[in-house]
């Protein structure tokens, strides 16, 4: 049985001193030791962005991919390999922008996989542009200096609508809270969508304050009608596990019988 | 050993593919060798379709450019396919009285011909039995001057039809019936081609499908795509199967999804493979770039079809060449093979399946329309020796050791551990890389790694399946081509050499890394070299020159490119004239 600290893979994280992700690195970490993961058995799957950058710094599998395309490498894995243990995370930009159609069809297709979006509302890789979690009115990029000017995505919502079965919402300032849902997430059969409010202290000072607004809420419901309601009259600063409803993960083995691949082509 | 080439035309839904398919699978239940190939406009309904069938008495890989008959159910949109169905002043034409008006600039040229058309009454028949198939009819007649109206059409019509139940098949065969009766009244005026005496139970296949094969049977057990045309029906032949075989196929959201997917199955230790065709390949071209970064076995099938953005989804050209030999950004050293026959498919497919796995790496095959979607009687493929899994480079690390991932080895390939091996625990990354997989900017790696990637597919340039050649003794001329132009091409050298023009053909199969030795070898002693291709900007032919150095260039043949794009087939005659055209030696 491993202990939290040994699932860190020693390699010294790129991330700013504040940053939000060593909070869900370690959140992820303390999950493992409380699954009692095998660390070959797990694969931390990732795009690209700050923290796309954390599976190199866990003691497990990785894969590091491209931009955006976490969850279609996760969901191969899985389904080739569903002995695995496969954890899909990346930020707010590679899931709702560049990924966001993955991440529609990853809720709806319900592959046993857990996917952890940091949320920091904000490209902190590319130095500090507005994400589709930003904002309307956030005027402190000088690629979109009036705001983006549009409505944030809610990813929750989102996903409810889109089918996934299990919806948490976790802060980075509780990794104790975090790492429980981690848990259940691992736990849960079929997808599982976990967005944390992860500060980026460089771009979004302002995001230390979150401590003060988060608020946790024990309203897990099972009927996505209810789930739905208080999602739409979330303040984006509830946390807690939202909405879980297991159904059967894709995929079920279908009958199929042996066959001779050459037999079709003999006249 | 007379050939004979048929086509047939109708609007989408009349059933002439459907009529060509049955027709092919009759004739090759008699003892016919033959070739089937399909063109199509863009509709599902009410577009044109065409199918042109090749029969004869030994296998046929190719078209030539003549078509004997020419049998026609609707005149509609005949316009669209013309110049893909060039008919001559000794081409017979029979039309079903519903065909409708003929083309005007047609009509004027069909008072003038030598054969006339025959107008006969499939319809009619047909609707006397209460069918609205008048395709079926016009196969019975068919079939009946083939001389295969018997078993191998009942058995022709039940394939294709037994889904629909035996009160639609009994009808077929009536109207079938019916419509070979009337060959008795109305004789075809043309001499049926020689049948053949096969002595093995040949095969009835298209290339799609043989693809599919070959992939399956080198141990490809994941696959992710999305639908794309001319790509679909090698998935669909796999999705009937690959589970049976423990494996699993999935439909994608996009393309860019279906690679990922792939790729992720690979770093798995699962045999993973793509396929799509143009627009789908230049969306896959990042997450290829991945494969090569992350050295993760992937197969990516490229049926190719007309180009660029859209293009014409429904016809062949082979003009992927840029996009997959050089579409990657980065310096990404890849495989890039080319199936050079609807049989081919099947080898190309599952070398690559071994070299993908074998060298952790992207192996692209470019297949295209005319290879992918016409099918072929042909003999039983032989089984193959290539095998994914066992020849996958997979060491679990020694306990305790130091396991570098991305070890720079001799041979460049480095033990790939596999998610659940214990001590074998790294994170595969398109970032840059040490050898131990963590991601680093520096350059001493950087280049490590690049050289280390490249080293390992350079021995490749040195495999006896480079490439097919067919030489004879006395050829002073080479003819140079890659893909799907090999079959037209020997069928070219085949009519020169009758007409006392020797020349050797070389079908290249591994067109990256380009074999260029064997390539050189193969132009030696010969006068000419002529390079033909079908795409508009002779993409093989810059490749090719290219890698030679200026003394090279100075010691070789004259080297002639003939490239040309589709969707127009070449055709032996075209070839033999490029050849007749060269400048003399």
């Amino acid at each position: 049985m491993l202990k939290a600290k040994q699932y860190k893979s020693g390699v010294k994280p790129i991330w700013c001193p504040g940053c939000g992700h060593y909070s869900v690195l370690n959140a992820i970490t303390k999950a493992f030791a409380a699954l009692e993961q095998p660390p070959e058995q797990a694969v931390l799957v990732s795009g690209i962005g700050c923290s796309s950058r954390l599976p190199a710094y866990v003691n497990s599998y990785g894969f590091h991919g491209v931009h955006g395309r976490a969850l279609p490498l996760a969901t191969g894995l899985k389904v080739a390999r569903p002995d695995l243990n496969v954890i899909a995370l990346g930020g707010d930009g590679d899931g709702f922008s560049i990924g966001g159609n993955h991440f529609l069809h990853a809720c709806r297709r319900n592959v046993d996989l857990v996917y952890v979006v940091m949320d920091n509302e904000v490209y902190g890789m590319t130095k500090g542009q507005a994400s589709p979690t930003t904002p309307e009115h956030w005027q402190h990029s000088k690629l979109t200096p009036h705001g983006p000017e549009v409505r944030p995505f809610q990813p929750c919502a989102l996903a409810l609508a889109a089918g996934a079965g299990f919806i948490a919402r976790g802060h980075s300032g509780d990794p104790n809270g975090l790492a429980q849902m981690l848990f259940a997430a691992v736990k849960h059969p079929g997808f599982a969508f976990v967005q944390v409010l992860s500060q980026c202290v460089t771009f979004c000072p302002e995001q230390v304050q979150w401590k003060e607004q988060v608020h946790a809420e024990s309203v897990c419901t099972d009927n996505p009608a209810e789930a739905a309601h208080f999602l739409h009259s979330d303040d984006g600063f509830a946390k807690g596990i939202f909405y879980c409803n297991p159904r059967t993960p894709w995929p079920q083995p279908h009958d199929s019988q042996a066959t001779d691949l050459r037999e079709g082509f003999r006249l | 050993m007379r050939n004979l080439t048929i086509a047939m035309t109708g609007s989408g839904g009349t059933g002439v593919v459907a009529l060509g398919e049955m027709l092919l699978r009759a004739a090759a239940g008699s003892g016919y060798y033959g070739i089937l190939r399909k063109t199509f406009g863009p509709q599902i309904r009410g577009g044109e379709s065409a199918a042109v069938v090749r029969l004869g008495p030994r296998p046929l890989a190719s078209f030539c450019g003549e078509i004997d008959l020419l049998l026609v159910l609707d005149w509609s949109h005949f316009q669209r396919f013309a110049d893909e169905i060039p008919l001559s002043a000794s081409t017979l034409i029979i039309e079903d009285t519903a065909a409708g008006v003929r083309p005007p600039q047609l009509a004027s040229e069909l008072l003038a011909r030598e054969q006339g058309v025959q107008v006969l009454d499939f319809s009619g028949l047909a609707q006397a039995q209460g069918s609205a198939h008048s395709n079926i009819a016009l196969l019975g007649y068919v079939a009946a001057w083939l001389g295969c109206d018997g078993e191998p059409l009942q058995s022709a019509i039940d394939h294709r039809l037994h889904k629909q139940g035996a009160e639609v098949v009994a009808l077929a065969h009536n109207v079938a019936r019916v419509g070979a009766d009337l060959l008795q009244q109305a004789p075809i005026n043309l001499q049926p081609p020689d049948v053949g005496t096969a002595a093995e139970a040949p095969w009835l296949a298209s290339g799609n499908q043989l693809a599919g094969l070959g992939a399956l049977e080198a141990g490809i057990r994941f696959v992710a795509a999305y639908p794309i045309t001319p790509a679909s029906d090698a998935l669909e032949w796999m999705a009937g199967r690959i589970e049976s075989l423990g494996g699993r196929l999935v439909q994608a959201e996009d393309e860019l999804a279906a690679v990922n997917m792939a790729i992720g199955a690979g770093f798995g230790g699962v045999p993973a493979m793509t396929a799509t065709s143009g627009p789908g390949l230049a969306l896959m071209s990042e997450a290829m770039g991945l494969a090569v970064a992350s050295e993760t076995p992937l197969v990516v099938l490229d049926v190719m079809r007309g180009g660029p953005s859209t293009g014409i989804p429904t016809k062949s050209e082979q003009s992927d060449f840029n996009l997959a030999v050089y579409g990657l950004h980065g310096d990404a050293p890849r495989v890039v093979l080319a199936s050079l026959s609807l049989a081919d498919c099947h080898f190309s497919v599952a070398w690559a399946t071994q070299l993908a796995s074998e060298r952790q790496t992207l192996v692209l095959v470019l297949s295209d329309q005319f290879l992918g979607q016409s099918m072929q009687v042909l003999p039983p493929l032989p089984a193959l020796p290539f095998q994914a899994e066992l020849s996958r480079a997979s060491l679990p690390p020694p306990a305790g050791a130091d396991y570098f991932r991305y070890l720079d080895t001799d041979s460049g390939i480095s033990p790939m551990a596999l998610p659940g091996q214990p001590g074998g625990e790294y994170t595969a990354d398109g970032l840059e890389h040490s050898q131990s997989a963590v991601p680093s900017a520096r350059a001493q790696d950087h280049e490590q790694q690049l050289a280390k990637r490249q080293r390992k597919l350079q021995s490749l340039v040195a495999s006896v399946q480079w490439g097919e050649v067919s030489a004879l003794p006395q050829a002073r001329i080479l003819i140079l081509c890659w893909g799907s132009l090999f079959p037209v091409t020997l069928e070219a050298q085949q009519r020169l050499q009758e007409r006392g023009t020797p020349v050797t053909v070389v079908g290249v199969r591994l067109l990256a890394p380009l074999p260029l030795e064997s390539l050189l070898r193969s132009m030696q002693g010969m006068a000419q070299v002529l390079l033909v291709e079908q795409n508009h900007q002779a993409q093989f032919g810059h490749y090719l020159q290219s890698h030679l150095t200026q003394a090279q260039r100075a010691g070789l043949p004259e080297l002639t490119c003939y490239s040309r794009p589709g969707p127009r087939l070449f055709t032996p005659q075209e070839i033999m004239q490029q050849v007749e055209g060269l400048p003399r030696a």
